[in-house]
């Protein structure tokens, strides 16, 4: 049998392929040739083989086959066996395969290797993928090894103690003891990976927490010492000393001076030195001072700092780089609740952002714009968001439009600002609008009485334009058909009342029904908004009954009948309605109301009431609600019961 | 801690794939699609983080190679990006002006780097000439083993 052929030669084949079937012939003939040399149990180039398979995995073919073959090569005792061994491991295996446990026996042994490079390996290979059940075998070993004085060794341990914590979170109190003077290490990499040990422990337990508030003076020494020192060429990176150690340390304090006053004060001035003292001119700098401006606004710092923080964000704005700029922006979107004054001072350099070239900046700037609108800004903002609106890419429309529903909805100075705005998100971005929003947006309407004549005057006007936009639609059948006689008697109070008859307004509904551009819930806001004229104008006599729409033909049906048998019903039933209240928090899912026009008379006893609609099923239809009458009290339900009515 | 890492060429391709938390095999491939896709989608000077579905994205383009990594929505991206910088700089000092065909080459040798630089997600090492030297010592052990063996060297390593 010849020898198997090396990786790279392997490699260099498999690149010569010129289409993926070529490359899929050369690869199963290699793994035929791999599969019958594991077969034959051949130690030589076992290794070879795996490292062969693995480079083939990674073109995305299968290597299960070789699984077992990784273990072979961990369990031997060179140490190019176990290198490639441990790689494949850490590629095939993982915790759902039960084989994975035939390793831990290896790990074990490995752990307690004379050579650190083997015990490396072990540790690494346990860090990464051990599972639950390894975890549990070997955390003894690893404690061992976090006490050992060989750094080398303890700073693999101490993230290796990481990953068995993460796994076993009830492990962790084994790994106390070994913690004691983790801290007094010279090594960086032993430093680092113990505040990381450290942290995961903070995060875990508040026991551990109070237990370690106590580093916190270590802690700051240790910070001093990473700043004040000079020129350390191991550690440096760009002029500063270790920022990978210093960010971990911030991010430590962070955890430990949270709700604590006394730690919070012994951090404070070592806090103050690294936010002014920190070169910027470099991402490495800003990456610590983004880290220390988190760490202040998340502890019991003193007002003066806080405002330091968020300058340096300001600051952050203003920056070239597009990362410095989006990280300023995210940080400020978690402190706009506490410090909401100091954010609003940076108010117009976020508007800006809204016009940054950068979809992640836009968004977070949109939000955050979102979160800074107050009673005090309101006009001034929602004509910088509509501006957005108007211009923005699709993505962002929805959200934008939900969002400045619900700022006009607490801030709006007046009613007619209001409608106003509710016109321009309709007509600018009406198809982007949540469907939910129709419900609530005519519950807002009906709420502003006032304004009745306005609104459905303007509604009219934008149907004249575009019928397109279904949402605007909706709402505009909604109004005419609800307010149609002011729309024709001319009263509106706010601007020029616009001359209309009855038949051009029925006309505009009309043209919604055939139109191809109506969808089928918006067909069914346009009937019954005719419906609903035929008692506010007298032109309305019957309502065409067919329709390839199930729900429409209903409707159209139904209504008809209205007209034919139940005629002395119509004008109670279409009556102007109420003002509608929420009754939950999400809009009007359920209203109940009633318009106290009747009195409850006695329940007739040969038909049984009829229930309301369960929450779920208004929801499932949140388009029109019709009110009529049932043995003399009202329900205000959906109209999928009105053909149930008419059977009673 | 990190959760993944992926380096990807221009193309797609994938070129080494680092796994820190236990995904299925089919995940795997989806996650890897999703990341190439969404990053190969980003216009040229848009900023180098993303949101996918929990996950902090951080990428950064080397040459032709796209370093992609997965963080904890906690993790500070800024540092993230030297982490990436970082272990280009170690896969440069190893090979000596690294290019995308070393890597393709030598991809063992580009995962023992990453495994003396990150562990269970988290940096290991931060200072470069430990990490360098503790590489070489390995890789002598490596050779030493060769050069003891009975082999013909036909027969050795890769």
């Amino acid at each position: 049998m010849p020898a198997p052929i090396r990786l790279r030669e392997l490699i260099r084949t498999i690149r010569t392929a010129r289409t993926q079937a070529e490359e899929r012939e050369m690869i199963q003939k290699e793994c035929a040739a791999i599969r019958s040399s594991f077969r034959e149990e051949d130690n030589t180039y076992r290794c070879r083989n795996v490292a062969k398979l693995l480079y083939m995995h990674m073109l995305g073919y299968p290597a299960h086959f070789g699984q077992l073959e990784c273990l072979k090569l961990i369990a031997s005792q060179k140490f190019t066996d176990k290198r490639i061994g441990y790689l494949g491991a850490m590629l095939l295996l993982d915790e759902r395969q039960d084989v994975h446990l035939l390793m831990t026996n290896c790990i074990k042994n490995d752990l307690n290797h004379s050579t650190q490079y083997v015990q490396g390996l072990a540790l690494c290979t346990l860090g990464c993928m051990g599972s639950s059940e390894m975890c549990r075998d070997l955390a003894g070993e690893v404690e061992k090894l976090l006490k050992t004085s060989n750094s080398y060794l303890r700073k693999k341990a101490a993230l290796c103690a990481v990953h068995v914590i993460r796994k076993v979170p009830e492990l962790m109190e084994m790994f106390l003891p070994a913690t004691k003077n983790l801290l007094s290490e010279k090594n960086h990499g032993v430093l680092h990976t113990s505040v990381v040990l450290l942290t995961e422990m903070c995060e875990r337990s508040p026991d551990m927490l109070l237990h370690f508030r106590k580093l916190v003076p270590q802690l700051v020494r240790i910070l001093k010492n990473l700043i004040m020192s000079g020129y350390s060429p191991e550690h440096d990176v760009s002029g500063i000393s270790d920022p990978f150690l210093q960010v971990r340390i911030l991010r430590l304090l962070r955890i430990l001076g949270r709700s604590d006053d006394d730690s919070s004060e012994a951090m404070n001035d070592i806090l103050a030195q690294v936010a002014t003292n920190t070169e910027t001119s470099k991402n490495v700098g800003n990456a610590i001072l983004y880290e220390t401006v988190l760490t202040i606004m998340d502890i019991k710092s003193e007002s003066g700092l806080r405002v330091l923080a968020i300058n340096i964000l300001g600051r952050f704005l203003l920056n070239n780089d597009k990362n410095i700029r989006y990280v300023a922006l995210t940080s400020l979107l978690k402190t706009v609740q506490t410090d909401h004054n100091a954010v609003q001072r940076h108010r117009s350099t976020i508007v800006d952002c809204l016009k940054d070239l950068d979809v992640s900046i836009k968004r977070r700037a949109m939000e955050l714009s979102f979160a800074l609108v107050n009673g005090n800004n309101i006009r001034g903002m929602m004509k910088e968001l509509l501006y957005f609106l108007d211009s923005c890419d699709p993505e962002f429309k929805a959200d934008c439009a939900s969002g400045v529903f619900l700022a006009a909805e607490k801030y709006a100075p007046s009613k007619r600002w209001h409608i106003d705005t509710i016109m321009r998100v309709l007509t600018t971005a009406g198809s982007y609008v949540r469907d939910d929003s129709v419900p609530n947006l005519i519950q807002l309407i009906t709420n502003s009485v006032e304004m009745h004549a306005y609104t459905v005057q303007r509604l009219y006007k934008a149907l004249l334009d575009d019928i397109s936009q279904q949402p605007l639609v909706q709402v505009s059948s909604w109004c005419i058909g609800e307010y149609g006689d002011l729309l024709v008697s001319g009263q509106c109070e706010e601007e020029e009342p616009i001359q209309v008859t009855e038949d051009e307004v029925l006309d505009v509904l009309e043209g919604l029904l055939v139109s191809n551009l109506s969808t089928p819930v918006t067909r069914g806001y346009s009937l019954t908004a005719i419906m609903k004229l035929s008692t506010r104008f007298s032109s309305v006599v019957s309502i065409y009954g067919s329709s390839i729409d199930v729900e429409l033909q209903q409707r159209a049906v139904e209504y008809n009948a209205l007209f034919k048998k139940y005629d002395h019903m119509r004008p109670a039933l279409l009556e102007r309605m109420p003002i509608m209240e929420k009754t939950a928090s999400n809009g009007p899912t359920e209203i109940v109301q009633t318009n106290g026009e009747t009195e409850p008379s006695v329940p007739d006893t040969k038909h049984p009431p009829l229930v309301t609609q369960p929450a779920n099923q208004v929801t499932a239809r949140s388009h029109d609600i019709s009110v009529f009458t049932i043995d003399g009290s009202f329900f205000v339900t959906d109209d999928v019961l009105l053909n149930q009515w008419f059977n009673i | 801690m990190m959760h993944f890492l992926l380096l990807f060429s221009r193309q797609g391709k994938l070129r080494l794939q680092k796994w820190f938390t236990p995904v299925p095999e089919r995940e795997k491939k989806k996650i890897v699609r999703d990341m190439t896709t969404m990053v190969l989608g980003r216009k040229p000077r848009s900023c180098n983080f993303l949101h996918w579905k929990d996950l902090k994205i951080v990428y950064k383009k080397y040459a032709s190679l796209y370093f992609c990594c997965g963080l904890d929505a906690e993790e500070n991206e800024l540092l993230a990006l030297e982490v990436l910088h970082r272990y280009v700089e170690l896969l440069d000092k190893y090979f000596g002006n690294v290019c995308e065909l070393d890597i393709i080459f030598n991809f063992e040798k580009a995962y023992f780097i990453l495994d003396e630089f990150l562990l269970g997600g988290e940096v290991q090492e931060t200072s470069k000439q430990v990490l360098s030297r503790s590489i070489e010592a390995s890789d002598m052990l490596q050779e030493a083993e060769i050069d003891n063996s009975d082999y013909d060297l036909e027969l050795g390593w890769p």
